[in-house]
């Protein structure tokens, strides 16, 4: 592909050769004749509005046709069906003018390229025309915009009640998700606190912080509203999961949240992916050896412009059957269980407590 | 009151008028082209500066392009122009990379679409066209330039500076931009940047209240604001807009510059950044992005209306026909321009903005939409049934509309929050306004050189090296940008150095390769347009006064029109400038100061009872310019 784009630059640069020989030559002849209105250049033009149309109108329909199993990404929240249908929706009008316009475009170009004997007709206004493509664009975005803010609205109102909850943190250049713990209460964080081990800054005089966890993926249940609660300590960063359709801004010192549905596990997606008779999920990865979906997961990454990493700022998402999860989340040690030297930030009224939610068996260190 | 100014300045004028052909007048070399009050030179001076850096924005478009489409390519050859930034395996330091993003936009938008197109065809069009001899304070005009110059040279110089240019995105939001530590690129290039940004706010602003104060005082006689070229319309309320947002941005820039500088805390709040906690606290990140984007959204209309002004224009005259529904032309651009002020917060969907008042922009922002659907279509009905002339000028003005159509489309995906949340910083975004405002402007940027460099220096573009020009970047703008919205639809988010980190993001390598390949071709042509420009300049063929046979002002001056355009008398305006292909006329064109009086073969019957006033206007007025039937 270099190769062929060095060649192609070459070529240019003869083309641009040839052309300049042949202005000189041309210059010569057009300085003695006199102003003409349109040669055939102007017929050539014409034409090749006529065939950019077709060509181009051929090539976008086979390209978009070839590779649609390849963009369209696979989508595994309740909300993502919903704003996935919106943007299919939009296309198919916004494709229809797209098309049509541009057949008009063209045609008129080449229908009404110059000759010598027409005459252009003059054709100032038309008032009712006029309307007629004021209110008829005006109706049908109404129409968009109802339906999407319809989405919009439920997409950003309040999580139901009982969605489980996970913070998600974004640094320079990685992010963190801290789960609740046992009390399903994320313990309140100061940057203040933040140090090398502490790096989400959580506050061990609060008790609900003692049980959280860190775990190194994040694990999601079927089918049950989670909610990310979102800060960043440093830069902006993007809260992104692209087959949740799931973007939401880290902002430091002001906590976002972003709640949906995730509804298919990532063993049922990777099962979907293999039946769904789509090449592209069949082919083998070269890295892995193995067919594409075999290895499918979904990911986070940042959307928002962090610096020198902001394209690496990945995290695995595991989604997964409640019972696992809920095994799964059992499973999981504490925070402060595997980072006992904090246990000295702890009020000593708490000290106790905080031993006991956070699992640590023997709390010698009074 | 303009009057008296205007015999003042003819006086003036008249004992210049009669060596203005002499290059050795009595000003010097530095008077005449450095520091000129001619508002022609200094259009021209933008023009060159834009040029200049249209080419050092679009070279380095060309760079992170290569490492987009040939991540695994060796660059070690590029090392002695980049030195550092490449790093010791021979690829582009993610860093740079980030920074040639940032200043490849920075550069496009402000330098090129803003200064380059607005101070170039706002200067040298609207005396032509109005019948003014000059801008109303030529001396600010001359401020107005080197102010530009003065930014153009301190943010040129970042890019020299050992930590780089500013890295953190055109939109340049904070804390990335306001912290040093966070990238190399919020070091010293990030204080240039904002230098230069406060520097070019000040000339943009010298200019537009110039712009504004010509066309709405120095009309010439009959020049009513119904009979205004639509030109400038789109020239005036662009200034409007400049005029209304770009000292919102002024102040964004001022408190990034005390937050970053003097510790105070406008948008900084709870950071640990480098090992420590900063002690800043209560400020808001969200802040700027509002002051930001209350320029950032405005300024996508100071870019794209010139351009809608100028296309309108060539597209008339070269169809031969009337721009259909001129009314509701001035309307919409009208409509825009108040809309424009009140979209902004689109941008800001998923920052963490109060969803509510994301309900209320996607409302306004999606009635935009219907202005500029009113434009395309009048475009459409301008083209039907006429008789069109395809000069370059011309290719690119239809250019412009299709592209006008293609990327104004997907901004109704755009502007539906809900569809924005997965959209939002991808390529389809990248598309989008790569297309609708980026490529359309610079094609109605190109549109108006090709257009107007006849009155600009008394030659003729060379024509097939326009056709080749214009295929080469029509073909090739489509195919750079159109696989982007597939790339989109993938969820490829933008500004990343490489996708390979991701499985979601792992294919498309091909389409990638592709695009880049586009690219180095799009831009490779844009150099047969520089070596046509410049030719020309010296040895294109002789202009006529009139090449286009066009009806406005501007192509009743000499070929060389002097310092205050008109050797005598200004022209007086008597009809509107679209009397294209007028039934019953002789030619095909009928120029605003031919008076109704001289075409009663072609005359409306409301325009029969214009005779009348006339002749009660042209009391005193002895030049008759039939000069254009020529």
């Amino acid at each position: 592909m270099l190769t062929f784009a060095i060649i192609a630059g070459l070529l240019l640069l003869v083309v641009l050769l040839l052309l300049l020989f042949r202005i000189n030559a041309l210059t010569d002849v057009m300085k003695t004749e006199g102003q003409r209105r349109a040669s055939t250049s102007n017929k050539v033009n014409a034409v090749l509005m006529m065939v950019f149309l077709i060509a181009a109108g051929a090539l976008f329909f086979w390209y978009s046709i070839v590779r649609q199993n390849e963009y369209k990404l696979p989508v595994a929240s309740d909300h993502g069906i919903v704003t996935d249908n919106l943007f299919w929706i939009s296309t198919i009008v916004t494709g229809i003018v797209f098309i049509l316009t541009h057949i008009l475009l063209f045609w008129f170009s080449y229908r009404y390229q110059y000759k010598k004997n027409a005459k252009a007709l003059y054709y100032p206004e038309n008032n009712k025309l006029e309307i007629y493509w004021t209110v008829i664009p005006a109706i049908v975005l109404t129409g968009l915009v109802f339906s999407g803010w319809k989405a919009w609205t439920d997409i950003t109102d309040k999580a139901p009640e009982g969605a489980e909850v996970v913070e998600i943190v974004g640094q320079q250049f990685q992010w963190t998700a801290r789960y609740p713990g046992k009390d399903k209460q994320l313990g309140s964080f100061d940057f203040r606190m933040i140090d090398e081990v502490n790096s989400l800054g959580i506050d061990f005089s609060d008790k609900s912080s003692f049980d959280d966890f860190i775990p190194r993926k994040i694990f999601l249940p079927v089918n049950k509203p989670v909610e990310f609660k979102i800060r960043a300590k440093d830069v902006l960063h993007s809260v992104y999961a692209p087959h949740f359709r799931l973007k939401m801004d880290a902002v430091p010192g002001m906590p976002t949240r972003f709640w949906f549905v995730p509804n298919t596990t990532t063993a049922k997606m990777r099962e979907d992916l293999k039946n769904s008779g789509n090449p592209f999920w069949q082919e083998i990865d070269p890295d892995t050896g193995e067919p594409k979906w075999k290895n499918f997961n979904y990911e986070l990454a940042c959307a928002e412009i962090c610096g020198r990493g902001h394209f690496s700022m990945r995290l695995l998402i595991e989604v997964v059957e409640e019972v696992e999860y809920e095994k799964w989340y059992a499973e999981q040690k504490s925070w402060l269980s595997m980072n006992e030297d904090y246990l000295s930030k702890v009020p000593a009224n708490l000290k106790e407590l905080a031993a006991i939610s956070a699992g640590i068996e023997n709390s010698a260190n009074n | 009151m303009a009057e008296t100014i205007r015999t003042i300045e003819d006086t003036k004028h008249a004992h210049e008028d009669e060596h203005h052909d002499d290059h050795h007048e009595e000003g010097n070399f530095f008077t005449n082209y450095i520091f000129s009050l001619d508002h022609k030179v200094i259009g021209k001076q933008f023009l060159f500066t834009g040029m200049f850096w249209a080419i050092i924005g679009g070279g380095m478009s060309i760079l992170f392009r290569l490492q987009l489409g040939f991540p695994n390519m060796n660059l070690e050859w590029l090392k002695p122009m980049l030195g550092e930034w490449i790093t010791a395996e021979g690829k582009i330091d993610p860093e740079f990379y980030l920074a040639l993003v940032t200043m490849h936009g920075t550069i496009m938008v402000f330098f090129v679409l803003t200064a380059g197109l607005s101070g170039t065809f706002s200067n040298f069009l609207i005396p032509l066209q109005i019948g003014a001899r000059d801008m109303a304070s030529g001396f600010m005009n001359m401020l107005s330039y080197w102010f530009f110059f003065l930014s153009s040279v301190v943010m040129f110089a970042s890019l020299f500076l050992s930590t780089g240019p500013a890295s953190g995105g055109w939109v340049i939001y904070p804390p990335l931009s306001a912290l040093p530590d966070a990238v190399q690129g919020s070091k010293g290039g990030m204080t240039l940047w904002l230098i230069a940004m406060a520097l070019f706010i000040i000339s943009s602003l010298l200019g537009g209240i110039n712009y504004i104060t010509t066309v709405i005082n120095l009309r010439t006689k009959g020049m009513s604001f119904s009979r205004l070229p639509l030109t400038i319309w789109a020239f005036f309320l662009t200034a409007v807009i400049g005029l209304l947002s770009f000292p919102v941005l002024f102040s964004a820039a001022l408190l990034l510059i005390f937050d970053r500088s003097f510790g105070t805390s406008f948008y900084l709040s709870d950071i640990y950044i480098a090992g420590e906690a900063l002690p800043n606290t209560g400020g808001s990140a969200l802040l700027f992005q509002h002051l930001f984007w209350f320029l950032g959204h405005p300024e996508v209309y100071i870019v794209i209306l010139p351009s809608l002004g100028i296309t309108s224009e060539i597209i008339s005259t070269n169809s031969r026909k009337p721009i259909f529904g001129y009314r509701a032309m001035v309307g919409s651009l009208l409509g825009i321009t108040i809309l424009s002020f009140v979209v902004w917060a689109h941008h800001m969907f998923v920052t963490g903005m109060n969803p509510f008042l994301g309900s209320i922009f996607m409302f306004l922002t999606l009635i935009i939409a219907v202005p500029s659907a009113v434009k395309v279509f009048n475009y459409l009905t301008t083209l039907w049934r006429g008789n069109i002339v395809f000069t370059p000028a011309m290719l690119f003005s239809i250019g412009l509309v299709s592209l006008f159509i293609s990327g104004g489309l997907t901004g109704i995906f755009l502007g539906n929050s809900a569809i924005d949340i997965q959209l939002h910083d991808t390529y389809f975004v990248v598309a989008h306004f790569h297309i609708v405002m980026g490529s359309a402007s610079f094609f109605g940027m190109v549109a108006g050189i090709y257009h107007w460099f006849p009155k600009m220096f008394g030659r003729m573009m060379d024509d097939k090296l326009g056709y080749v020009h214009f295929w080469l970047t029509f073909i090739g703008v489509y195919l750079v940008f159109f696989p982007m919205h597939y790339i989109g639809i993938a969820g490829f988010p933008r500004r990343y150095y490489t996708f390979t980190n991701f499985d979601a993001f792992s294919s498309f390598t091909d389409l990638n390769m592709f695009v880049s390949a586009a690219a180095i071709i799009t831009f490779g042509a844009q150099f047969i347009f520089v070596f046509n420009f410049i030719y020309s300049i010296f040895r294109g063929r002789l202009a006529s006064e009139n090449p286009w046979r066009s009806n406005t002002l501007e192509w009743t001056t000499p070929r060389f029109p002097g310092h205050g355009n008109w050797p005598g008398e200004i022209p007086t305006v008597y009809r509107w400038p679209y009397d294209y292909s007028k039934p019953g006329a002789k030619e095909d064109f009928i120029p605003q100061t031919v008076p109704y009086s001289q075409t009663p073969e072609s005359n409306l019957p409301h325009e029969n009872e214009l005779i009348e006033q006339e002749e009660v206007k042209q009391e005193g007025i002895i030049v008759d310019e039939a000069s254009e039937e020529r």
